[in-house]
């Protein structure tokens, strides 16, 4: 027991700002079997990632009636998954109202548009508070690069069980990616080694990425959500140098002369 | 300042214990004053296979609890000089193994010993994570087959990431793969992976490799550690392993299946 003099003059916590990165679960209709179905095959492409993950339902495209919004439902298939909403950002009062009762958190709208699909593990940043629900037509699928994105370099191998992301570039690994490790970047993935674990490239939606491996020995190879898993990546350049693209919504291996 | 060395492998029964046990022997024979803990608290095996069991009177965690002074726990070898034994406890919650604990016996060994060799218990929960954080090196010991490399493939990356030299940012914990139960006679057959196939996939140099032996469980029940079987093919396989800890080259031998026909090895041609 601390004594009770010290614990009068030491206040019992202390809040401090804090800039998390949160992934946004962008909300276009609720319909649980459809809601569960996607959020199941999500998570199938990169299971690691979205392990015990914080998640903010984004009703900025909402476009379902508000009465259809089960907040209770949404949150019981969420942590049935290992995902745990914390918040909703954006929505009309009634949808915050609902929210409210299902105990989350309100967030302002987000003041700029997101890509869709993927991991989109992009900061929710509570330091713009922007009051106006932004109302902008849908983008484009890949967003315009004006600066060099980062990538990422990495020189250890990757053992199984050990998850590297790259969440703005390309990520290049000078060394081999072992069955059970799993990779993941927003560009392009180049293993210079045997790419033995999972590969995910594009996971924010770009199809033009690409993966690129010194020997093709893996488990999944996914781009921009297209996935082919290891019996059917055999077919063609297994155990070879191969560049793995997406053509025409299919993933089409050809090899690394 | 002791090196600290962790047997360690995730999978179980691969043969971490007999390892600890020819390993720390091996290094103590060799003039080092070394001591070999026993991480695997609930199991208890290194002191049986160092033939000590009846004299535990404390253990590793009575010494944590300071129930027991370093001294009274340590057990000394009967067979070679400056070779003490850290028997395990059989009754307590694997969790009595607390980090401030293990750190501060660790220290305190480490004052006077030259090697701590350390017995982890097989997974990857609390006592395997706490025998490889303070590692300075690691001999990820693995059987020639898939679910075995598989699981020193995740040991290796768990060493990179949680161990205290990753987490302080020091040079990395040195890593050696060893090799155990190789059976040359089936790799040939295609039922095991091979050497090269091992170190290919796991890419850590490769410390040793010990041939599969009736004589390593014949030593185990006789509480002797296989190192001193001097004549044995195991044996002489751990010794070449501990010279190669301290440097030294040793050329790798055992890993041929015997190819002379059943006349020539009668008749010793
Ligand atoms: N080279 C070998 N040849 C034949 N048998 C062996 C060899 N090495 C170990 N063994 C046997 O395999 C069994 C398991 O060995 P050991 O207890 O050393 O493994 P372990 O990795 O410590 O197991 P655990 O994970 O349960 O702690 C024992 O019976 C041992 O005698
Ligand atoms: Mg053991």
């Amino acid at each position: 027991m601390p004594d009770a003099d010290a614990l009068q003059t030491m206040p019992c916590f202390q809040l401090k700002g804090a800039n998390v990165p949160l992934t946004a679960l962008e909300l276009r209709y609720f319909e649980v079997e459809a809601f569960e179905e996607t959020l199941r095959d999500k998570i199938r492409q990169a299971p690691g990632f979205f392990r015990d993950i914080p998640l903010v339902v984004d009703l900025s495209r909402y476009k379902g009636p508000s009465s259809e919004l089960d907040f209770f439902q949404l949150i019981g298939i969420c942590r049935r998954h290992s995902m745990h909403v914390v918040a909703v950002r954006g929505g009309d009062e009634d949808q915050q109202r609902l929210a409210r009762n299902a105990s989350l958190a309100l967030l302002p709208a987000s003041s700029r548009p997101e890509s869709p699909a993927g991991p989109d593990q992009e900061t929710a940043s509570q330091d713009t508070p922007s009051p106006e629900p932004t109302a902008e037509a849908a983008r484009p699928v890949e967003q315009e690069q004006t600066v060099p994105a980062e990538s990422r370099l990495i020189t250890q191998p990757v053992r199984s069980g050990q998850q590297i992301y790259a969440p703005d570039g390309d990520l290049i690994i000078l060394a081999p990616v072992q069955a059970g490790a799993e990779v993941l970047a927003a560009g392009n993935i180049h293993v210079y080694g045997p790419l033995r674990g999972r590969a995910l490239a594009g996971v924010h939606g770009r199809h033009t990425a690409r993966v690129f491996c010194q020997s093709l020995e893996a488990e999944l190879v996914s781009i921009a959500g297209h996935y082919k898993i290891s019996e059917d990546l055999q077919e063609k350049g297994w155990k070879a140098p191969a560049q793995i693209q997406l053509k025409e919504n299919v993933l089409a291996v050809s090899p690394l002369a | 300042m002791a090196k600290i060395i962790t047997v360690t492998s995730g999978k179980g029964g691969v043969g971490k214990t007999t390892t600890s046990a020819s390993i720390s022997t091996g290094l103590a024979r060799r003039g080092h004053k070394t001591v070999v803990i026993d991480f695997d608290v609930g199991l208890r095996n290194l002191d049986l296979i160092m033939n000590c069991e009846r004299r535990v009177v404390y253990d590793f965690v009575n010494v944590i609890q300071g129930e027991a002074t370093l001294n009274q726990a340590l057990i000394r070898d009967k067979r070679v000089n400056s070779l003490y034994i850290l028997p395990a406890s059989q009754t307590r919650e694997k969790e009595a193994l607390t980090f401030e604990g293990v750190e501060k016996v660790l220290n305190e060994l480490s004052e006077t010993f030259d090697y701590i060799v350390c017995d982890s218990p097989a997974g990857i929960e609390h006592g395997a994570l706490m025998a490889l954080y303070f590692a300075d090196a690691a001999v990820v010991t693995t059987n020639p087959e898939v679910s075995s490399v598989r699981d020193s493939d995740r040991i290796l990356g768990i060493l990179q990431s949680k161990s205290r030299r990753a987490e302080k940012g020091l040079d990395p914990v040195e890593e050696y793969l060893l090799l155990t139960r190789y059976n040359p006679d089936r790799v040939e057959r295609g039922e095991m992976l091979s050497v090269e196939d091992v170190s290919d996939i796991l890419a850590i140099p490769l410390l040793g490799v010990i041939p599969e032996s009736q004589i390593v469980l014949n030593a185990s029940n006789q509480g002797l550690p296989v190192i001193l079987e001097d004549e044995s093919d195991a044996g002489q396989a751990y010794d070449d392993a501990v010279a190669r800890l301290e440097g030294e080259e040793r050329e790798f031998r055992f890993l041929k299946a015997d190819k002379k026909g059943f006349l020539a090895r009668v008749f010793g041609g």
